[in-house]
């Protein structure tokens, strides 16, 4: 094989449906793979801690129909990374079924279905740190202790190029991945063909996120990458989108903290040296991208632990002298929730829109509020009575404020709901590290099934 | 001696995520002469941005000029991981606005 091709139709499969003119054409130009990413931390931690996608069941579907209809037509391999947003085993189930029952309803023949998990067992992770393993932190977080390892829920691993591997050696016509690494959902095909890694791994960086190594800007178009000996070529499928230097170079950049280095599981793409050369009015081709593996095989563990129940409630306030004075008028209604429940064992927090509710601390403009004030009030706690209480004190209670010159005294804020509503549970990253594996396949365990007549 | 916006000279200005402890700032040119002007000017660096958003130099991650792309990147650290209770942008895509009126002025 001289050269493979693979289309990528969407950045987040499920987040926002793919765009169906520029898929169409990159179908047409016949790939060897279709494959793409459906998870992201960017959601947040609730998804994973309540085993739940934060996609909606029927945008799922309908890419994976997409999807499905075209690898099966073209008899190529369609691939897809961190099932349902988070990747957990849940996720993984449900997109297997999906392709089960799109299988009979497009009456396909049969096809070999490869799947893997990349939970990992609270009581192994335990265990593991027992034994003297060190659970590393990445970035802000410190070494995982025993302490948060309880509070955490659930834990996904990032899988590298590994199990798809291990699933495309197998023969698999689908895979559908657990938690994983965007890029290699990508490279793994590319390095199954014998491709060099170094042109794999910066095949799978550029088309991760589809159209977004494109310009004009619009997300969720195809864009189809082909790799050979040499380098990548990229191009954009949607009549009016172009892969250029300066797109595909700054895409490199997107949402990560350096465009330099790409981490995944067994090393590094580094993207220093690369070259980006316009070979043709919609392609961009690139060389000059180095893997180095790592000296030791880490594997980015992420988790989320539950903090409570939560309400929201919402309040207004156009009194300027009142605006002047916010801060006294949530101190107030704090004041009053610790006089409830005390210090501790719950969360209060306030957002003050029209001040600094978007930034916080980073907010250059905080000391010039606007003519009106928006601020939303959260009350997490143990139960969801609890919860609704704190948050109904801490909203309530700012109608009661008292600050000693204010001329109107028949309320200090307006109220749109006279009431608190019951919003998601309360959830955080507890988990953000690494763990050292033997073997690179131990976290993802590969499973194989069949679909369709 | 006349004086230009950041937003005046760079093609993209945004912020977001780079996993969950990180925010990443990107300001791109389309044009390598306002790039290559910018940076002399060097009213982007560690030191500035740091004073710009008032946390201290700690807390800047990684700070590239990054010349594939005529692009100046920067990276904060949060003070809590994104999407706990709280966090007003839990994808972090609204942070850069104090950005777009940094001044930089003509002689650079």
């Amino acid at each position: 094989m001289d050269s493979l091709r693979i289309i990528c139709p969407n950045g987040h499969l499920g987040f926002a449906p793919l765009r169906v003119e520029s898929f169409r054409l990159g179908v047409a130009a016949r790939p060897g793979c279709i494959a793409a990413d459906s998870g992201s931390d960017d959601v947040g931690p609730i998804p994973l801690g309540t085993d739940t996608s934060t996609s909606p069941l029927a945008w799922q579907t309908q890419d994976l129909e997409y999807m499905l209809a075209a690898s099966r037509q073209l008899d190529v391999p369609m691939i897809i990374g961190s099932a349902g947003d988070t990747g957990a085993n849940s996720r993984v189930d449900l997109y297997v079924q999906i392709i089960k029952e799109l299988a009979a309803k497009h009456r396909l023949p049969r096809f070999k279905v490869g799947y893997f998990y990349s939970e990992v067992g609270k009581e192994d992770l335990r265990f593991r740190m027992r034994a003297g393993e060190t659970v590393a932190g990445l970035e802000a977080h410190q070494a995982l202790t025993e302490a948060e390892l309880d509070a955490t829920e659930r834990i996904v691993a990032m899988a590298g190029v590994h199990p798809f591997i291990a699933l495309l050696r197998q023969g698999a016509d689908v895979i559908i991945g657990g938690r994983s690494s965007d890029s290699c959902v990508f490279a793994a095909p590319a390095i199954h063909h014998g491709f060099p890694e170094n042109h794999a791994y910066y095949l799978g960086k550029v088309l991760e996120c589809a159209s977004f190594c494109a310009e004009p800007y619009g997300g969720k178009e195809t864009v189809l990458g082909e790799i050979t000996a040499d380098g990548v070529e990229v191009t954009a499928m949607h009549p009016a989108q172009r892969c250029t230097v300066a797109s595909v170079a700054g895409h490199a950049m997107y949402e990560r903290s350096n465009p330099y280095f790409e981490h995944v599981a067994g090393g590094t793409l580094d993207m220093s040296e690369c070259r980006y050369e316009q070979v043709a009015e919609k392609t961009t081709r690139i060389t000059g991208a180095k893997f180095k593996p790592a000296a030791e095989f880490r594997v980015k563990l992420e988790g989320a632990g539950k903090i409570g129940e939560r309400y929201v409630g919402m309040v207004g306030i156009r009194d300027p002298y009142t605006i002047a004075h916010v801060d006294e008028v949530m101190g107030w209604a704090r004041q009053q929730v610790r006089e409830r429940f005390g210090d501790t064992g719950y969360e209060l927090h306030f957002t003050v829109y029209g001040r600094d509710g978007i930034m916080g601390e980073l907010e250059p403009l905080r000391h010039r509020p606007g003519h009106e004030l928006c601020i939303l009030v959260q009350g997490v706690a143990p139960t969801a009575a609890m919860a609704e209480e704190v948050c109904m004190t801490g909203t309530r209670q700012m109608f009661y404020a008292r600050l000693p010159d204010v001329k109107g005294s028949a309320g200090s804020v307006a109220f749109a709901l006279d009431e608190v509503l019951r919003a998601s549970p309360a959830y955080r990253w507890t988990v953000n590290h690494t763990l050292a594996c033997a073997d690179p396949l131990e976290l993802f365990p590969v499973h194989m099934t069949t679909a369709g007549r | 001696m006349s004086v230009r916006r950041l937003s005046e000279l760079a093609k993209t200005i945004r912020s977001k995520n780079a996993g969950v402890d990180l925010i990443t700032f990107d300001v791109i040119f389309a044009d390598r002469t306002h790039y290559e002007r910018v940076k002399r000017a060097a009213v982007l660096t560690r030191e500035s941005v740091a004073a710009l958003y008032r946390i201290p130099l700690s807390r800047i991650a990684d700070f590239v000029h990054f010349d594939p792309a005529c692009a100046i990147k920067f990276t904060i650290y949060r003070t809590r991981p994104s999407g706990g209770p709280g966090d007003p942008d839990i994808f972090g895509a609204q942070q850069y606005a104090p950005l777009l009126d940094v001044e930089v002025s003509d002689d650079a």
